[in-house]
């Protein structure tokens, strides 16, 4: 937790921001069951994530472009989030085409590029773009507490699903606490060098946002029993399948069959 | 009148430490209808005096008589959390569903009322607390006086007899501590309300009682009192000194 929440303070967004971007941009995303919408997204990356021959991933990669044009998701958006993910994979496109053993295909004075070492950067790229492009249509659509509950629907165990819930609820209490903690450090002057002095802060810094968070659940817990909890969470929430359900979950099947028989 | 006192202490003790007890032999009684204003330094032990009243810690010594029953094991307790509501200090600590009408209606399935039902309960406290359409507000995305707001509506929708509200007001805008005023001056309400602010306490409460390292000292000798002033940043809530 405390890793997620610096990463997120390091590319200096508020949490919120984040999340807002894509939740609202799809009706028709919305709509859908978001059962449905996890039992689709697992289902196609594992199958992708298996596929060993460059037409098929592209086949799939294709028909995730599909879905998200179906969807109408803004391509804007769509495309700085792919983005960002690229730009790890960039970084294949260097190491893998010189790591390969087999047919070579250029010289570079002591390197050599290798046909298997390219092949294998572009179905890399292919498939996690097709991954993360109907994870971006179907799981980003959905606001977090929806897709929380729709795992328990699915038969999640319900720790976990409350385990997620409350994840997600204090993060950013935690967020919070982390820049009160922080601009403490600052106004007083604080700059990380390479020094003991800087480790010993660090180590400070971490536990006391430990203990904050410690005394911050069991003053949760406190509030639960004063509201009767006896340790079973009561759902109100309904979800229902539609058409539309029906329809993605078949326009899956189909891509799927076609993915497998490349 | 015996029936009417609700909450009865007599001689209750409390510490982690047996030689630094925290709250020392604590005698008090609450009438129905009452309001009672507690005020004290920080630190004397108001909060942990609410917390012994909820069964979250439990007395090293005294005895407790809470509407009518006589509290002696957690069961009892169990039934008095549903009759006695408790607005904690910082709302973060109890809203702590992903939107309003999960944490709204938290209390009341956990009564036992089915889905329909507390749906019904959460529109009526919400809208009686001029929240009607925050159902589906993100918790943690409210500002400060909504978050209040939602937290009180959260303690109304489990009905309680009494009140128990740890600083409600503190911080908050003048609209959102005119809506608190309002609903906690109903006569339906028995409350007990820490602050320090003494505009509030002078306008909601019949009664002001003390914490003083541990001891709970009744203040009928001073009486509260409302006077016209003028001074610099007189709009802002604050206090002066006696």
């Amino acid at each position: 937790m405390t890793i997620a929440v610096v990463m997120i303070v390091m590319e200096g967004k508020s949490l919120n921001t984040l999340e807002r971007s894509l939740l609202d941009s799809s009706p028709l995303a919305q709509q859908l069951d978001p059962r449905g919408k996890i039992v689709v997204a697992v289902f196609f990356s594992m199958l992708v994530a298996m596929v060993h021959s460059i037409a098929a991933a592209a086949f799939a990669l294709a028909a995730a472009l599909v879905l998200t044009l179906c969807l109408g998701l803004p391509l804007v958006l769509v495309a700085g989030r792919l983005l960002r993910a690229n730009f790890f994979i960039m970084f294949l496109w260097f190491f893998l085409p010189l790591s390969g053993q087999g047919e070579i295909l250029a010289r570079l004075g002591p390197l050599a590029v290798h046909y298997d070492g390219l092949r294998l950067a572009g179905l890399v790229t292919l498939k996690s773009n097709a991954i993360l492009l109907v994870f971006v249509s179907l799981i980003a659509t959905s606001p977090f507490f929806v897709l929380g509950h729709a795992l328990g629907a699915l038969g999640m165990p319900r720790k976990l699903v409350q385990l997620l819930l409350f994840t997600y609820r204090y993060l950013h209490v935690m967020e919070q606490e982390y820049r009160r903690l922080r601009d403490a450090m600052a106004v007083r002057a604080f700059r990380p060098r390479t020094n003991m002095h800087t480790y010993r802060t660090y180590g400070y810094f971490l536990g006391m946002l430990l203990v904050r968070s410690f005394a911050r659940a069991e003053r949760v817990q406190q509030a639960m029993q004063c509201r009767g909890f006896n340790g079973r969470f009561h759902s109100l929430r309904n979800f229902r399948y539609s058409l539309a359900d029906g329809l993605l979950v078949l326009a899956f099947a189909v891509i799927s069959i076609g993915v497998v028989s490349i | 009148m015996q029936a009417d006192i609700v909450v009865d202490l007599n001689q209750v003790s409390f510490g982690y430490d047996v030689n630094r007890p925290i709250l020392k032999e604590l005698n008090f009684q609450l009438r129905r209808g009452e309001k009672v204003g507690l005020i004290g330094y920080n630190g004397s032990g108001k909060t942990t005096f609410f917390q012994v009243l909820m069964g979250l810690a439990r007395p090293v010594s005294g005895e407790m008589r809470i509407l009518g029953r006589h509290i002696t094991s957690d069961q009892d307790f169990v039934a008095v959390r549903q009759r006695v509501g408790l607005l904690f200090q910082d709302a973060d600590d109890q809203l702590f569903c992903p939107t309003v009408l999960e944490d709204v209606t938290f209390g009341p399935l956990n009564l036992g009322k089915s889905p329909e039902q507390a749906r019904a309960i959460a529109a009526r406290v919400l809208d009686d607390l001029g929240l009607a359409g925050f159902e589906n507000r993100v918790t943690h995305e409210l500002s400060g006086g909504e978050k209040k707001l939602v937290s009180l509506a959260t303690v109304l929708a489990m009905d309680p007899e009494i009140l128990l509200l740890d600083e409600p007001t503190n911080g908050l805008d003048e609209a959102t501590r005119e809506t608190i005023i309002a609903v906690l001056s109903r006569p339906e309400f028995t409350s007990v309300v820490i602050s320090h602010e003494f505009d509030f306490l002078g306008r909601l409460t019949n009664r002001i009682v003390s914490m003083r390292h541990g001891h709970l000292v009744e203040e009928d000798a001073e009486a509260i009192h409302s006077h016209y002033h003028v001074h610099r940043f007189g709009d802002y809530p604050h206090e002066h000194s006696p």
